[in-house]
């Protein structure tokens, strides 16, 4: 018998091996040497390319470009933005993912396939439109504007347009969870006398604020890269409204090639650092998912 | 992902009069933060772009450059996501169906481009290409232009957009296990047999699924190819280019009526994944399968 058919669907085929007749599958090396040689030209070089041009100036300037006051004051924006639009992602993304996972309503599907619409909806399209409704005789910054509530080329505008690329990871992350979260246990808790305020508290939310968590990484790794909804809302004040992203176009277009692979290596620090917290994240989810069963 | 499971439905959860009104509230809360946040920007992009009346909307879209830009991102796209769509198919049967060192890693790598910022990933194609990068001398002598020319767009958007087919095939062929696949190996099913009468039947709605996110991307991807694209007006401007150009130049019917294309784009986007999802339960399998197994 030369195969094994009761193989479980989790598990592959074969252990490692280079060669068909081990594995009952053809086209390992086929699909292994394309992939691994795909990423390597895509992503791997091109991003050596960047880390390297940005170490050759030397560990002395890279600092010095890297901390220049021009360019703290964008980390500030940039930052502050991103953890503001976070934020504001992980309170109304957890309303949408509640009312969307426990209640039914009429139009629901289509609430559902609404969330997307950031992801769909090309950035710029995003950045001119919000600006246009939060600008000062906008349909929503005629009613702000009296109040001295400035959103368009201010902070605040940049936070909404943070938080519009970035509610629907919240959203996406979080509904499943609170979708397979057996009422046994909630019907437990309550025939035990629980409060629904309690069931709340002590069922519901430990069991998605992992996952409201990685939401919120996600949505901040977003904002804090998002370079085409800021541009047109942010006013692009050096020092105010300057975003990082914004800096290193500046700086290509300069012709300051070095200054600008310094700061894209932060940056791209910055986006490694948040994936790994995201990849820790999740497999601690798995683990308590794995004690629970 | 619309699942719309039963509410707990047992006596005990049964909600009082206090808590029904509690819903509604959310619910409400919910609609109207997607209305004023999502909805109103969408009627803000047609609302602008008609604000001129019929004849100007018709004669902005009808303009030389806008035509040019729609048929450079048509073409990006045509290229960018076969491409992608061989490079998911390749990679996910690589990390699926065999086992071999440095598969984790190779997870992780797809991922990176869902990560990085935009711009540092149109940034660091000029790193490669660019003429005072790695292969510009090289490409100058020879008269080849990738950087400001349509192959740096195009290699910029494969970036953006090599994630998405194979993220959504992987978990899908996990979970869906070889025994088929194996079985029509056992019965003497060559490679070319195996992947068109086995495998790309099984996937085939998953798949599908990832090309239209990965065409929306291409479509509106702003950051990555701005940095690399020159602005080169008829020449190499995307659409989502045009719209900042002609933005920028307070052509602000001509910018929305062009946003608005891109706008319908992005609706049929989430009609079309809708459909899928409806239809197939593309989501609704995955979790099945791992359910059972």
């Amino acid at each position: 018998m030369p195969v094994k058919l009761a193989i479980s669907p989790r598990t592959s085929v074969r252990p490692w091996s280079f060669g068909p007749k081990s594995s009952p599958l053809p086209g390992f090396r086929l699909s292994f040497a394309f992939t691994a040689v795909y990423m390597t030209i895509i992503v791997f070089i091109p991003l050596a390319a960047i880390v390297l041009h940005g170490a050759r100036a030397g560990f002395g300037a890279f600092l010095h470009t890297i901390l220049a006051p021009r360019v703290l004051a964008s980390y500030r924006v940039t930052l502050g933005s991103a953890a503001a639009a976070a934020l504001l992602s992980a309170v109304f993304g957890m309303l949408l993912a509640w009312v969307l996972a426990r209640y039914s309503f009429p139009g629901k599907s289509i609430v559902d396939a609404l969330v997307d619409l950031p992801f769909a909806l090309p950035t710029a399209v995003a950045g001119i439109s919000l600006t246009a409704l939060y600008a000062e005789h906008g349909w929503i910054g005629r009613y702000l504007e009296p109040h001295g509530i400035h959103v368009a080329f201010t902070p605040i505008g940049i936070v909404m347009a943070m938080a519009f690329v970035g509610f629907p990871f919240v959203v996406r992350s979080v509904q499943p969870v609170l979708e397979d979260l057996d009422p046994a246990m909630e019907e437990a808790a309550a025939s035990l006398g629980a409060s629904s305020w309690q069931r709340f508290t002590r069922i519901i939310a430990p069991v998605s604020f992992p996952a409201l968590l990685t939401g919120s990484a996600l949505a901040f790794a977003r904002a804090a890269g998002e370079y085409g909804s800021v541009i047109f809302i942010a006013g692009n004040m050096p020092m105010k409204t300057e975003i990082t992203a914004l800096l290193i176009v500046t700086k290509l277009e300069e012709y300051d090639y070095t200054g600008a692979a310094a700061i894209a290596s932060a940056m791209l620090a910055l986006s490694f650092t948040i994936m790994l917290l995201v990849n820790i994240l999740q497999w601690w989810v798995q683990k308590r998912e794995g004690q629970r069963v | 992902m619309s699942r719309n499971r039963a509410i707990p439905s047992s006596v005990l959860l049964r909600p009082s009069r206090l808590q029904k009104a509690g819903r509604a509230a959310l619910v409400l809360l919910a609609l109207l933060f997607l209305a004023g946040f999502l909805i109103l920007p969408v009627v803000a992009v047609f609302s602008q772009a008609f604000s001129q009346g019929w004849r100007m909307y018709s004669d902005s879209i009808v303009q030389q450059d806008v035509l040019s830009a729609l048929r450079l991102t048509c073409l990006v796209a045509a290229i960018a996501v076969p491409l992608n769509v061989v490079f998911g198919i390749a990679a996910s049967w690589a990390i699926t169906r065999f086992e071999f060192p440095g598969k984790s890693l190779m997870i992780t790598m797809i991922d990176i481009p869902l990560s990085v910022s935009p711009v540092v990933a149109g940034m660091m194609y000029v790193e490669v290409f660019g003429l005072h990068g790695w292969l510009g001398p090289w490409l100058m002598e020879h008269n080849l232009h990738v950087i400001f020319a349509v192959p740096g767009i195009v290699l910029a958007t494969v970036f953006v957009t090599c994630p998405f087919v194979a993220r959504e095939l992987i978990p899908f062929m996990q979970a869906q296990g070889s025994d088929e696949e194996i079985a029509a190996v056992v019965l003497g099913a060559n490679g070319w047999n195996l992947f068109w009468r086995v495998t790309l039947p099984n996937i085939k709605w998953a798949l599908l699924y990832g090309t239209i996110l990965a065409a929306s991307r291409s479509i509106g991807e702003f950051g990555a190819v701005s940095v690399v694209s020159g602005h080169i007006r008829g020449k190499t401007t995307t659409l989502p280019l045009e719209v900042e150009m002609l933005y920028n130049e307070y052509n602000f019917t001509a910018a929305f009526a062009a946003a608005s294309l891109l706008t319908v784009a992005a609706i049929v986007t989430l009609a079309i994944k809708k459909i899928v999802e409806g239809t197939t339960g593309v989501h609704r399998e995955i979790e099945e399968q791992e359910a059972e197994s």
